[in-house]
């Protein structure tokens, strides 16, 4: 099936594309059909940059086994560093960065 | 021989006026011929497709894949452009029709050509194959497991159910679903069926036991060989007596 539904958040970062490095805008997560992995379903994640075009693109196709345990180990490298050390505002207070 | 084609990427001319990338592939050796646009499913203007693209044309008939996408990511690879399709909300119904109305234009415009002219599409472009004939003259359609034809797509999507629009389907409607399907699931499938029936518009419905969504899918674990052979027979069946000369 193609679930059509897409989530798309605003996010800072770099990803590394086919042509190298860029700064990265969005990021798109959706289940349904994969390009490459062998299965019927997979958790997509695009990381992308519009304003760069359509090849400013990184691109991920995961098991949800593998989706979740990846959401788990984020959160375990960030709560095993000091809070704030990756933030796009390491001056601001916890709650602050927590409400965005 | 019989099955010798030719094929290539052209410019044709798609809804607003605008130049958009398509795959043509024609037969050679063969003075008239019928023509099929073929709609590409959401993961895009790929490589599965123009096989199809060239099927048709082996088996005797002009077809030609408008790419959807061009506009948004013209000469990007298909799953990048996919993505940014998805994530601007997937292709406005008007342009859809604009666009086949074009590639059905252009194929009617070639040498050899005898004027009658089908579309298919699987996934999403089995939907937009519902509405492209619905909303244009066409000779013969084929629906391949379109979802969204009766029931709402989630929030935010672009696209909307067509079941309204029936009465204005324009000619004879093949459709092939695999009855584990939940998009569409088989009480749609059924809707449908029943409401074309209910305004007498042609139609031949068959929905495969063992085969889900994307049954036709050679490159993918959805693959299910007997639907997918049966499924051609009878796609080619539809077609000869539908858009022969």
């Amino acid at each position: 099936m193609c679930t059509y539904l897409t989530e798309k958040i605003a996010i800072a970062g770099s990803g590394k594309g086919a042509h190298g490095w860029f700064g990265l805008s969005e990021a798109s997560v959706y289940v349904d059909h994969p390009v490459h992995m062998p299965q019927e379903h997979t958790v997509n994640i695009d990381f992308r940059n519009p304003a760069l075009g359509p090849s400013a693109r990184v691109a991920v196709e995961l098991s949800e086994e593998a989706a979740l345990a990846l959401v788990d180990a984020i959160k375990a490298a960030i709560d095993s560093a000091p809070a704030g050390l990756a933030s796009e505002h390491p001056d601001a207070t916890a709650e602050e960065r927590m409400a965005g | 021989m019989p099955d010798s084609l030719t094929a290539d990427t052209i410019t044709i001319t798609g809804h607003d006026g605008d130049e958009i990338e398509a795959y043509l592939a024609t037969p050679l050796h063969q003075e008239t011929f019928g023509a099929v646009v073929v709609i590409h499913h959401m993961p895009g203007y790929d490589e599965s497709t123009k096989e199809m693209v060239r099927k048709f044309a082996a088996h005797g008939y002009a077809a030609l894949c408008p790419n959807l996408y061009h506009r948004e990511a013209p000469g990007a690879d298909p799953d990048d452009a996919a993505a940014t399709a998805r994530a601007n909300g997937g292709v406005p119904d008007e342009r859809l029709v604009g666009d086949v109305a074009g590639a059905a234009a252009h194929l009617k415009s070639l040498p050899g050509a005898n004027g009658k002219v089908g579309v298919i599409g699987h996934c999403s472009g089995g939907r937009q194959v519902v509405l492209s004939a619905c909303s244009l003259e066409l000779d013969a359609a084929v629906d391949c497991y379109g979802a969204f034809v009766v029931n709402d797509p989630p929030e935010g999507f672009a696209a909307k159910p067509i079941l309204n629009k029936i009465p204005d389907l324009s000619c004879p409607l093949l459709g092939l679903f695999g009855a584990e399907d939940k998009f569409p699931a088989p009480d749609e499938v059924k809707v449908l069926d029943d409401e074309l029936t209910k305004h007498g518009k042609a139609h031949e419905f068959h929905s495969y036991d063992n085969a889900g969504h994307a049954f036709f899918a050679v490159d993918r674990p959805s693959y299910r060989v007997e639907a997918a052979v049966d499924g051609w027979q009878k796609i080619f069946t539809f077609f000869g007596e539908h858009l022969a000369a």
